[in-house]
């Protein structure tokens, strides 16, 4: 059972805090994704847990057992880094047995366990080669493989995509989502990359300056991001918003378009300055929309550009003074400058206090 | 008109070709002449008489010359060892100074800065057994000695020894310094999280990376502690009687004060072979360490 737990975890450089007391429960074999844009600790929180940062406060616990104090050594885990950290004067080989090696684990056991990792990551061809000969996705690879050879109880990753091409990437996250269901550890993994937290995740800790946002599933972030932060962060292309004040049973957008409130939405004030937030998805040409029932506003738009994906082309329109996105499906071509009867889903929008930021919810 | 004209690499390189003639070949052709001929300073016209490998056989049949020989191989393994160890230390510890390190590192750099014959004087001064600092320090202590550092067979190869990684030991730890500033980061803690103690991070990760930095600086320097004469000259001369013979000092002794030039010539040969072995050996080492990390090509 190696659950983690980090109750109010602080972290400082001199004067600069880095952490600011975060409470993370991780589950047993649980996939959790610390997301964040650059610089809002991820990585320093990754490596607390992994012992090769001191924490300046509070607890970090893997199965029960507090772990401030132990070097990285006696805490069995794995960590693949960011730009793989291979040992560059040994063979993958060495590479891989090394840990095993290190555990003084008898000679028939490391060749077994680095052959079945090898099998696992197709890396029988490379077995005798050094790093400096290796491909980045081979790299990767190995660098996996390293940290599979010793069963750990959790599997630490720093950004291990992100030195890949985008078609390399796509590739080895269904590789390391495999290896998940496989191993069945416990793995926390750093990313910036909303797309990779959303498609690998049991659950999403997003984060943002030392703090952690909101904790959730995938699709609880997506659906009910609890702040502007989360709501611009999670999902392609971002949530639009729009600046407006509560009227009555509408809000007036930048003084121009009214909209009927959400039903979702929670306890507003007359007057009260919001900010009206929906997806692309839910702003769709009649027609060409995915859904077409359910509480709707519908408003005339002008396209200002088309970005054409294949099955949907994403339209660029102006909605009160401010530049929105809208999706449309079944796409035919639009000239800039087209006006379209767009349908917009009210039960999917969402209200933001302005000033806070926060989510007003029912 | 039909003037055969010199091909044009030739002619481009003319000018080095003559500088390098003037300066290393006809010096080099012309001792290993000498070398076959009993050549004294005093008398020129000994320059003309062949004698074959006369000078060689005498050498290789020279007592003298081979516990000098053997003497010198001593001399260097020590310490290039010492040097080596010395330096890794110190540059290990510098690596781990996080205040005033750039200061430091200019200090370590000032024995490289002194000619060596001053550092000869020195610790010839140092050593000295009358009003030497070390016997004052060892009386003022109380030891009522008067330890014969320069004379005696064994203290006096040690203090020779003492002065000459005095002096170059930063060369090792400068070297080493700049291998550990170059050393990435990350494998050092791949290793921590694959369960390494510190010393086995040293022992299978840091020290395989140094091992070219290393091999470098035992290359410099055995070229370098082949040419200590200056050191050895101005704190014994090779004496008393003899004890701190090294082949440098036999041989500006067998060529400039007995004049014979010849034999001094053929000394030189056999000990330029000595010197070219050591290198060699590594060169290699460096070799295989650079294919070892795969920076070889
Ligand atoms: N050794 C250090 N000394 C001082 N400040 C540091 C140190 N390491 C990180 N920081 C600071 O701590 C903060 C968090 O850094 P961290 O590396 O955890 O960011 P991150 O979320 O991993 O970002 P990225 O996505 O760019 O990797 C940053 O503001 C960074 O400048
Ligand atoms: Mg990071």
């Amino acid at each position: 059972m190696t659950e983690v737990t980090l109750s109010k975890v602080v972290k400082k450089y001199g004067a600069l805090q880095a952490v600011h007391g975060i409470d993370l429960d991780i589950k047993d074999g649980e996939f959790v994704v610390l997301v964040g844009p650059s610089g809002c600790g991820k990585s320093t929180t990754l490596r607390m847990i992994a012992g090769l940062e001191d924490i300046s406060g509070g607890e970090v616990a893997i199965g029960g057992r507090v772990v401030n104090d132990l070097p990285p050594r006696e805490r069995n885990i794995s960590m693949v880094f960011q730009n793989y950290a291979l040992y560059p004067h040994m063979t993958v080989r060495e590479n891989l047995g090394f840990s095993l090696k290190i555990a003084k684990r008898p000679e028939q056991e490391i060749v077994k366990a680095v052959d079945e990792a090898a099998g696992i990551l197709g890396l029988d061809e490379l077995m005798d080669r050094k790093p400096a000969a290796l491909s980045g996705g081979q790299r990767q690879r190995v660098a996996m493989g390293r940290a599979i050879v010793r069963h750990p109880d959790v599997f630490l990753f720093d950004e291990p995509l992100s030195n890949l091409d985008a078609k390399l990437r796509t590739q080895m996250r269904v590789e390391i989502k495999k290896l998940h269901q496989k191993v069945e550890s416990t793995i926390i993994y750093v990313t910036h990359d909303q797309v990779e937290a959303m498609t690998l995740a049991d659950r999403i800790v997003l984060m943002r300056d030392g703090h952690i946002v909101q904790v959730g599933t995938p699709l609880e972030l997506f659906n009910k991001p609890v702040d502007t932060f989360v709501a611009t962060f999670i999902g392609s292309p971002p949530m639009n918003l729009v600046d407006g004040v509560v009227q009555g049973d509408s809000i007036v957008l930048n003084g121009s378009v009214s909209v009927p409130l959400p039903v979702s939405a929670g306890k507003l004030t007359n007057g009260q300055a919001v900010k009206f937030g929906f997806r692309a998805d839910n702003l769709m040409p009649i027609g060409h929309a995915v859904e077409e029932e359910g509480a709707a506003h519908e408003v005339d738009l002008s396209v200002t550009l088309t970005e054409p994906l294949g099955t949907e082309t994403l339209l660029y329109t102006n909605m009160a003074g401010v530049e929105v996105q809208a999706k449309m499906f079944n796409p035919r071509p639009v000239a800039p400058g087209e006006q379209l009867h767009f349908r917009l889903t009210l039960d999917k929008c969402h209200v933001f206090d302005a000033k806070s930021g926060q989510a007003v919810r029912g | 008109m039909t003037r055969r004209r010199l091909p044009e690499w030739f002619v481009l390189l003319l000018p080095a070709i003559i500088v390098i003639a003037a300066v290393v070949l006809i010096p080099l052709l012309f001792s290993l002449y000498s070398s076959f001929t009993p050549y004294k300073l005093t008398r020129p016209s000994t320059l003309w008489k062949w004698v074959g490998t006369y000078n060689y056989e005498k050498i290789l049949s020279d007592a003298k010359f081979w516990a000098a020989f053997g003497r010198t191989v001593l001399f260097l393994t020590i310490v290039l060892n010492l040097e080596l160890l010395f330096g890794l230390g110190i540059a290990l510890m510098m690596n781990k100074v996080t205040w005033g390190q750039r200061t430091l590192r200019t200090i370590l750099m000032f024995p490289m800065m002194f000619s060596p014959i001053l550092v000869g004087f020195q610790f010839k001064f140092i050593f000295n057994d009358n009003i030497g600092l070390v016997n004052n320090v060892l009386q003022s202590m109380g030891f009522n000695v008067a330890l014969p550092w320069l004379v005696d067979a064994k203290l006096a190869m040690f203090s020779i020894m003492f002065a000459e990684i005095w002096m170059s030991t930063s060369v090792f730890a400068i070297l080493i310094l700049a291998g550990l500033f170059a050393m990435p980061r990350d494998p050092l803690e791949a290793a921590k999280v694959d369960g390494c103690t510190p010393w086995q991070s040293f022992r299978h990760i840091t020290l395989p990376f140094l091992m070219p930095f290393i091999y470098i600086a035992m290359t410099i320097r055995s070229l370098d502690v082949a040419r200590a004469y200056d050191i050895v000259q101005i704190m014994t001369g090779g004496g008393p009687a003899r004890r701190t013979e090294l082949l440098w000092t036999l041989m500006s002794r067998t060529g400039y004060v007995d004049a014979r030039m010849g034999l001094a010539n053929a000394m030189g040969y056999v000990s330029i072979l000595l010197s070219i072995l050591f290198t060699i050996y590594f060169f290699r080492k460096l070799s295989a360490a650079r294919a070892e990390l795969g920076m070889a090509g």
